[in-house]
């Protein structure tokens, strides 16, 4: 039985590297503190928790001949697909970490635990896209949505943060339940839990109560993404969460969730794409209109990303609703630039901070490219970008999506999406509208650490100059979008 | 030509803003570095395209100077970059305005300097790229980028309504736009490349033609802009600051002609000979009303952007006669325009610059104190009415003579339009130039200063050279519109077109 020995774990290497890693940065935490407990630990075991995702990263990448590989079973899948998306994930949790340091240290919530959880969660999400059978799937999310509802009432003593957690763990309570509904009936009616075994079965045909299954896993999938009309939660929790937290729910967790429903779709329901493609089509078209319209309105930046959020969604989703390989190939183009538009708008957000507080109003913003030039331009950057405008990377990635809509013969849906993007343009440009054309009311303190600097510099240069040479990620996705379509 | 001369035009401006960002020192010392450096590198990236010029054979109707890098292979995209009779003529006129657009903003900006001349040479980056660009995804790129610094400018530097003009802009460019890039989508899978001269050879078949032709003219007819579509236009250009309008008319309403020129023509014929009756009405509404609209205005600026729109009709009209004269006539109203429009706003702003007032109220009798001034403003009047002489006369002569061969019609309708010109612009002139001098302030006003002087004189002298002896400009275009005359003919026949077929349908 080589089942048990350490070779066949080798597919799980990074997995098992960073559960050990989060293991140690715990007894770290308790014992390395010196004399006031844990908390003196905070900025090292961060750093110690960004180096173990860089060598996991690492991990990932070199690891691996290129191929597809199992463990445990057949429960767990390693491929070019979930390498992508690991990838992506590993990246933005260690950037928002960073971005979390100057934050959690002038807040009062450096402590330790806040670098292992995350961790945690990202050993979640990273189990979460190789999940190959409904059982590690649930699993895999639940590991990660727990952890989540920590960190997103991290700040205990703050009343808004521990709204948003405590908001955040019923409605994803309920929609895991839902999802594991969703999975007892597909059990019942399919008699198996295994994707391969699935997409077997429901190639020689599918029983009604299946697609109630596949129905309700959608719902609860549509629920970890944010996708109207599964979305309440997201404003809320975006708003109250400590903004650097909020950077990472609206990276990391969307990455590993969207490339969970992918997984799903592609793999065992793909016989069913007929049924579920109608469903994602309308999520996608909700989630776009949505974003694009509840955002106008917005005072509080943080909502508006929240709502922003929602609509990039729903542009992601475009590529699933295509259902082929070009479709699952933008999924990777667009997320991978998402992150760091998300990140470098959030870098910018954090360093919107007067007098020692942070600042958090859409009209803190006014006449920012007179105060900080440089701040102001990157912002600029970024909401270009996200506004979808060339020759910014945001463009590349509705570029991809509506291509794959395009192939796929969705006219309407490509259509009403770039309208939705248009609506969309009007409040990203409205930023750039309040730092550019308004007087400015106050100046914004210094640069709080060095990483917020040096992570929205970066990201404005990606984003600004994606264009330049786009190769290495439409590379990356198109190698992850084969893996699903090869077998 | 050893060197990649269309790229170096193409991306000097951008080795300018580098330079410029570098600048350090108080406001003043930046101010002065980044005029000094936006003014040398526009003007040598003017003497880069006239070298574009020297190195262009008038007697080929395909591509020239063509330069190729990889760029997507995965989805057979490259950087590919060219011109040819019709597109040459627009690289020239771009970065011709825009050192003068540099220079007549010399005194009259004097905040954030250093912002609004890289937003200047970033523009003119991205017009020279998308008149070069053959590659439909690179086209797109400029083609949508110049909103952001267009919209920078009007929005930082603009008047009192500038948000709202600046986002009206913004929103109606880009609504039409992104419907072209949904267009462009299926051209890729139906052709399998985004190469333009590969596309401009393919043939798409009749009903997708025409959806096709919708998307695109949703994209271009904002831009041109066509009637009813021009709404933005007036705001945009009120509200811009002087030389933002200059590039506003002089360059940037011509992506639309240009589109429909290298696009909706080339690619899909037979939509174009479908939807021209549908153009000749709308141009003919455009050059009518537009004109008696702008009898009406108060505001010099409005007055002169809602002779644009009618200007426009008439390059419209002329696109759409599939005639090698319409054609060739409307390439050179759009380069005619270009410069008499720009001028004009030019013009106005040397007296807004003075005033601070564009209503044409608060002028009169300026020829007693500007002698000099009035004797510039006459020729571009006179070039914006068409006279003999001038570059407008050729332009619409041609256009009306090529429209006359397809649809009399059209032709005398619009040929009234051109007369409500005359009486716009000459009833403008004589309000503003001529009359008593009676107002106080204008007593003690200035002539033009040698600054002014040296942006004027070579409009002057392009408007006259273009009117006396226009066979470089034709002779250059007329292999390429030959070509573009053949494929629109050749799949189309000698049909009907025309006012009277819409009204026979």
């Amino acid at each position: 039985m080589d089942r048990f020995s350490l070779v066949a774990l080798s597919p799980a290497w990074p997995e098992v590297f960073l559960a050990l890693s989060g293991m140690a940065l715990l007894m770290i935490g308790v014992y390395g503190g010196g004399p006031r407990g844990g908390n003196n630990s905070f900025r090292l075991v961060s750093w110690l928790a960004v180096a173990a995702m860089v060598v996991t990263g690492g991990l990932v990448t070199l690891g691996s001949d290129g191929g597809s590989v199992q463990a445990f079973g057949g429960v767990f899948i390693a491929d070019s697909f979930a390498r992508f998306m690991k990838v992506l994930i590993l990246g933005s949790s260690a950037l928002t970490l960073l971005l979390s340091l100057a934050f959690a240290e002038k807040e009062d919530m450096a402590r330790f635990e806040y670098p292992v959880l995350f961790v945690f969660a990202t050993l979640g999400m990273m189990m979460m896209v190789s999940a190959n059978d409904l059982l590690s799937l649930y699993l895999a999310l639940e590991l990660q949505s727990l952890t989540l509802y920590i960190i997103a009432a991290f700040r205990r003593d703050s009343l808004k943060s521990t709204e948003a957690g405590l908001k955040y763990f019923v409605l994803g309570a309920l929609s895991s339940g839902m999802l594991l509904y969703g999975i007892t009936l597909v059990y019942g009616f399919a008699g198996s839990i295994s994707f391969p075994v699935l997409a077997e079965t429901f190639a020689n045909g599918v029983s009604i109560g299946a697609v109630f299954g596949l129905v309700f896993i959608a719902a609860g999938l549509a629920f970890k993404v944010a996708a109207v009309p599964f979305h309440m939660w997201t404003p809320d929790v975006y708003e109250g969460a400590p903004t650097p937290v909020t950077a990472f729910f609206s990276v990391a967790p969307k990455v590993a969730a969207v490339g969970l429903f992918v997984r799903v779709m592609m793999g065992p329901f793909a016989p069913l794409a007929g049924e579920w493609q109608q469903i994602i089509v309308f999520i996608s078209i909700a989630s776009m209109a949505l974003g694009a319209v509840a955002a106008i309105n917005q005072t509080n930046i943080k909502r508006l990303m929240a709502y922003s959020s929602i609509s990039h969604i729903g542009y992601v989703l475009i590529g699933l609703a295509a259902a082929t390989e070009q479709g699952v190939e933008a999924i990777g183009v667009y997320l991978a630039i998402y992150i760091f538009m998300s990140i470098g708008t959030f870098a910018v957000i954090l360093a919107m901070r007067s007098k020692g507080v942070a600042v958090e109003g859409i009209d803190d913003l006014k006449g920012l490219a007179r105060t900080r030039p440089g701040l102001a331009l990157a912002m600029a950057i970024f909401m270009f970008a996200m506004a979808g405008i060339p020759p910014l990377a945001g463009f590349f990635g509705k570029l991809y999506v509506f291509l794959a809509a395009v192939q796929a013969g969705m006219y309407a849906l490509a259509v009403f999406g770039v309208l939705a993007s248009v609506v969309a343009a009007y409040y990203y440009v409205r930023i750039v509208k309040i730092m550019y054309f308004d007087e400015p009311v106050g100046v914004f303190d210094p640069m709080p650490g060095a990483e917020v600097g040096a992570i929205t510099f970066v990201s404005a240069v990606f984003v600004m100059f994606f264009f330049v040479y786009p190769q290495p990620i439409l590379i990356g996705a198109a190698r992850a979008a084969h893996a699903l379509f090869a077998g | 030509m050893s060197w990649p001369v269309l790229s170096v035009t193409i991306f000097l401006p951008l080795l300018g803003t580098a330079f410029i960002m570098m600048v350090r020192g108080d406001e003043e010392t930046v101010a002065r570095n980044a005029r000094a450096i936006a003014l040398w590198t526009s003007l040598a990236t003017f003497v880069v395209s006239l070298l574009v010029w020297a190195n262009f054979d008038p007697r080929n109707a395909g591509f020239q100077l063509m330069e190729e890098a990889p760029w997507i292979p995965a989805l057979g995209i490259n950087y590919r970059v060219g011109v040819d009779g019709i597109s040459i003529f627009f690289v020239l006129l771009s970065t011709f305005l825009t050192p003068l657009c540099i220079l007549a903003s010399w005194v009259a900006v004097t905040r954030r300097v250093r912002e609004y001349m890289i937003s200047f040479l970033v523009l003119e980056t991205l017009m020279v790229g998308m008149f070069c660009a053959l590659d439909f995804i690179l086209f797109y790129l400029f083609f949508e980028g110049v909103l952001i610094p267009m919209f920078l400018i009007i929005g930082v530097w603009g008047g009192p309504r500038r948000v709202y003009s600046a986002f009206k802009f913004f929103l109606y460019t880009l609504t039409g736009s992104v419907l072209m890039l949904i267009a462009l989508l299926v051209i890729y899978f139906e052709a399998g490349s985004t190469d333009i001269p590969t596309l401009m050879t393919h043939d798409f078949p009749v009903a997708m033609q025409k959806w096709l032709w919708i998307a695109f003219f949703a994209s271009f007819a904002v831009k041109v802009p066509m009637w009813p579509l021009h709404t933005w236009l007036p705001d945009a250009h009120v509200e811009a600051p002087t030389a933002g309008s200059v590039i506003l008319a002089g360059v940037l309403l011509k992506m639309g002609g240009y589109g429909f020129l290298r696009f909706s023509l080339p690619m899909l014929p037979e939509a174009s000979h479908y939807f021209a009756p549908f153009v000749f009405a709308l141009s003919v509404i455009a050059v009518i009303y537009t004109s008696l609209v702008a009898l009406a205005q108060e505001d010099m600026k409005k007055l002169i952007a809602y002779s644009s729109v009618a200007h426009m009709g008439i390059v419209t009209l002329g696109i759409f006669a599939f005639t090698e004269q319409g054609i060739q006539g409307a390439i050179f109203q759009m380069l005619s325009h270009g410069v008499v429009s720009s001028a004009l706003f030019l013009c106005v702003g040397v007296v807004y610059d003075r005033i601070h007032s564009r209503d044409i109220a608060r002028y009169g009798g300026l020829a007693i104190r500007m002698p000099a001034y009035a004797a510039v403003f006459m020729v571009f009047m006179l070039g914006a009415v068409g006279l003999p002489g001038t570059s407008g006369f050729v332009g619409e002569f041609l256009v009306l003579l090529g429209t006359w061969q397809v649809d009399r019609l059209a032709t005398t309708l619009a040929a009234t339009g051109m007369i409500l010109g005359a009486a716009y612009m000459l009833w403008l002139y004589r309000r503003v130039i001529f009359g008593a001098l009676e107002k106080e302030d204008l007593k003690a006003i200035l002539d033009l200063s040698p600054r002014e002087i040296a942006v004027f004189v070579p409009l002057v002298l392009v408007v006259i050279w273009m009117g006396i002896y226009p066979a470089p400009f034709l002779e250059g275009m007329s292999a390429a519109v030959q070509n573009l005359v053949d494929q629109v003919q050749l799949a189309n026949g000698p049909q009907p077109t025309g006012l009277a077929s819409l009204l026979g349908r």
